[in-house]
């Protein structure tokens, strides 16, 4: 209760420093809004007119206005934030009585709002009870347990779901009929994953090398396109193009690599996004091979063991259900999907962290904390990158076959700049060079993107003409900011030791050094 | 020869719009050293406001030319310079003293917020816009083939060479030219001997932001449509070009502009229209491998 006592300004002076703020807030919204909020161009016979729309600008103004000045008088200008005691909830720090009346009355208000049944309310008022509730409960086991290793349980426990999460899904459907909608589950998993496992291969350019990479996409393409183009043209399988895909991925990391390693960070990050729109742009023009805008249909499916997932067997051979004597299910070619995916990316999480405790993983991050002790010391600093290219290229490849793989067909369209932006953010958001982050990074991105896609619930609010697919994007795009300005070390930020002497401890944040680009 | 005299004209005039907007990314890179990803959707605003100010001018009937221009190219440049400080504001100054990486990613977010915010405020269709300045002198004629010089692209070297010469002026000559590069040089020194360096860095943007509403408003009259996507292709040309003449340097900015302008029209002129950008990319990397720092840019010293 100290922190009442203490003399701050009072009411009235905080008012008048909020007041004003709001109101130049409001200015500068009104500025940037006035005409294209305001104003809105509308095709006619007689060519563009405007149409005014004064509502949506005063809406708009209103909006900065009351959020500036509640913002400053409850959180930034406070003496006691009202975002605290949620805050805490991430904490260990106790609770105190006024804690305890904010969050109550907080919980109490989301309740009531439960019981009008309105749409609206339920929406606001289910996260916060969710995210109420799920604290609670972090901070209980926390206090009775406050010693068991959580982020070893946390990856375990992820792990085993992961790996039992298809198949005890099915056999519960099968079993029960529940009517889950596993196809859509599946689907989703898999994507998530492909994501998991670019950003894990992305991680080892930019997280662990400190090799700011713009156009990661590139080889990713040239994965795909590998895939494709063998497998349509010479009838090859995707276990024996997986590794070539790869490989050819690899060499093209090398081939870029080569000339342009020796430039500095902002020069390289450029050369790096020209190279991926020059994939982009060959790929959509040399019609005759890769058949241009209208990209290469017809890729077909992995096979288990030589045994496909089709309900007959195209050269009259065995199929995988009339093999294991199992009635056909399409599901049975997604799950095995998923598991490929799942493999890939374990392979490599695995190949990366195995790759951090030899000579070469190490030289990457010395690079990374400092490339002239490095070169001092004598590492070859352009072999060291050119590896690291090399390694993360690879991957990408190999990602890239399976996503052309699972999608059956692929145009240059899947190969646009904002993948690898999306990818170079999951990297970061989620904590350069942290494995796990990048994971939850990957799972909130894509996951988060995902739930807008199904937005009836904004229908509800703002009348059926509304199109949520088109603030999606919008969206995507603002969460990138305020997470990046929210935690700018990402959402894991402490690091583990690759050597240590005895016990390993996490380095904290602020003892990281930046990963140089 | 005169197919070359015309292919020259039109590439200097496409070459002084990505210079105008290279000088806004080179500035800067050159200030706080990071890739301003948001710029080139700065400019896409910019030109999107002046679209929107031509409208307005023509609903309340002002049909001088001149006048017309001057008034659209004054506001849209006061509206696009609150743009660019309120995006250096909100993503770029919390992150002062982050990491390098972090302000880049926001960057790209404010860059995809900008590009969803238009499509979503003004609708996704092309938005075309009559001819404002027309007609030109034709220089040559002969084999069927003449040459025309447009009033615009007129209109278009002389802004920039004007403005140019304003901005080399305001860098050189005045206290905020000095506080930008005593900045460049030690952020840390200058605010020590009385610089406001948060100051400094909002003018920056707000500068490199009118540069980028000019350049906007240019397009739009050499062009007659934009979208709401113009801002990436334009900008990723446009921060090429900054490498190209060598970052954090304004004559190089200029200088890059106009190489990959002529890059850009020539090769379609002469080869293939598909893969004019192919050769734009290829070009600087080729440049980066023989002057690792751009052409005009000074060798870094690197400190240990």
């Amino acid at each position: 209760m100290s922190a009442l006592a203490e003399t701050g300004k009072p009411f009235g002076q905080r008012l008048q420093s909020a007041l004003g703020d709001a109101v130049i807030g409001g200015l500068i919204a009104f500025l940037l809004f006035s005409l294209l909020l305001g104003l809105r161009m509308v095709d006619k016979v007689t060519g563009l007119t405007l149409e005014p729309r004064p509502w949506l600008l005063i809406t708009a103004v209103a909006i900065v206005f009351f959020g500036r000045l509640l913002l400053s008088l409850f959180v930034w200008q406070a003496e006691y934030p009202i975002t605290k005691p949620f805050a805490k909830f991430f904490t260990r720090e106790p609770f105190d009585r006024r804690d305890l009346i904010v969050l109550g009355s907080v919980a109490a208000i989301s309740g009531v709002m439960l019981l009008f049944r309105n749409p609206i309310y339920s929406l606001f008022a289910i996260p916060i009870l969710l995210f109420l509730g799920l604290g609670s409960l972090r901070r209980l086991i926390v206090y009775f347990f406050p010693d068991l290793p959580y982020a070893r349980i946390f990856v375990t426990v992820g792990l085993l779901f992961a790996i039992f999460f298809p198949l005890s899904t099915y056999f519960l459907e099968k079993t029960f009929h529940l009517g889950l909608p596993l196809r859509y589950w599946f689907d989703l998993a898999i994507l998530v994953l492909t994501y998991i496992m670019l950003g894990w291969g992305l991680n080892i350019v930019v997280g662990l090398a400190g090799l700011l990479d713009l156009g990661y996409v590139a080889f990713y393409a040239v994965g795909a396109y590998t895939f494709a183009l063998l497998a349509t043209h010479f009838g090859l399988g995707f276990w024996i193009c997986l590794p070539v895909a790869g490989a050819v991925a690899a060499l093209w990391g090398i081939i870029l690599g080569f000339p342009v390693l020796r430039l500095r960070g902002d020069y390289l990050a450029i050369v790096t996004l020209a190279f991926g729109e020059i994939i982009r742009i060959v790929l959509l023009n040399w019609t005759e091979v890769t058949n241009g805008p209208n990209g290469v249909s017809g890729i077909p499916k992995p096979t288990f063991f030589g045994l496909p997932f089709t309900p007959i067997a195209a050269g009259g051979g065995e199929t995988f259900s009339s093999f294991f004597g199992l009635k056909y299910d399409p599901l049975q070619g997604i799950i095995f999907l998923y598991y490929v995916i799942l493999a890939l990316a374990l392979f490599t999480n695995l190949v990366t962290l195995r790759l951090r405790r030899l000579p070469v993983g190490r030289a990457w991050e010395a690079m990374r904390e400092d490339e002239i002790a490095c070169r001092s010391l004598g590492i070859n600093t352009t072999v060291t990158k050119l590896t690291a290219f090399a390694t993360g290229a690879l991957f990408g490849g190999l990602a890239g076959s399976f996503f052309a793989t699972r999608q059956g067909f692929i145009s240059p369209e899947s190969f646009t700049f904002i993948e690898s932006a999306i990818i170079l953010a999951i990297v970061v958001l989620g904590g350069m060079g942290s494995q796990l982050g990048v994971a939850i990074a990957a799972i909130v991105m894509v996951g988060g993107f995902e739930a807008l896609r199904h937005t009836d619930w904004l229908e509800e609010i703002f009348g059926p003409d509304f199109d949520p697919s088109l603030y999606r994007m919008l969206l995507f795009g603002a969460a990138m900011v305020a997470i990046m300005v929210w935690r700018p070390r990402g959402l894991v930020a402490a690091r583990d030791p690759t050597i240590t002497l005895g016990e390993a401890r996490a380095i904290p944040p602020d003892l990281v050094k930046e990963g140089r680009a | 020869m005169s197919y070359f005299l015309q292919q020259l004209i039109n590439g200097v005039a496409l070459g002084s719009i990505y210079g105008l907007i290279a000088i806004g990314y080179t500035m800067v890179y050159g200030i706080i050293g990071m890739i301003n990803f948001a710029h080139g959707d700065i400019f896409m605003v910019g030109s999107f406001i002046a679209l929107i100010l031509f409208l307005i001018l023509l609903s309340l009937g002002v049909t001088m030319i001149p006048l017309a221009l001057l008034i659209v190219l004054l506001v849209a440049m006061c509206l696009t310079a609150v743009w660019g400080w309120t995006v250096e504001r909100i993503a770029y100054r919390p992150l002062r003293e982050s990491f390098r990486l972090a302000p880049l990613i926001t960057a790209i977010g404010m860059s995809i917020v900008l590009q969803n915010f238009i499509q979503v405020a003004q609708g996704a269709r092309v938005k075309p816009l009559q001819p404002v300045v027309t007609g030109g002198y034709v220089l040559s004629e002969g084999g069927g083939f003449s040459v025309i010089l447009s009033n615009i692209q007129i209109l278009i070297v002389v802004t920039t060479l004007v403005l140019m010469v304003l901005f080399w002026l305001v860098i050189t000559r005045t206290a905020l030219g000095r506080a930008q590069r005593a900045c460049e040089q030690d952020r840390l020194m200058a605010s020590l001997s009385g610089v406001n360096v948060d100051r400094t860095i909002s003018l920056t943007f707000v500068l490199g932001a009118m540069l980028a509403a000019v350049a906007g408003l240019l397009y739009l009259l050499y062009y007659g449509v934009i979208d709401f996507y113009i801002g990436f292709i334009a900008g990723i040309k446009a921060f090429t070009a900054a490498v190209f003449g060598g970052i954090g340097s304004l004559p190089g900015a200029m200088l890059g502009g106009l190489i990959i302008g002529l890059i850009e029209t020539f090769w379609s002129a002469y080869f293939s229209i598909e893969y004019k950008d192919v050769a734009a990319f290829s070009m600087l990397a080729i440049v980066l491998i023989f002057f690792p720092t751009g052409l005009l840019g000074r060798p870094e010293v690197e400190k240990v």
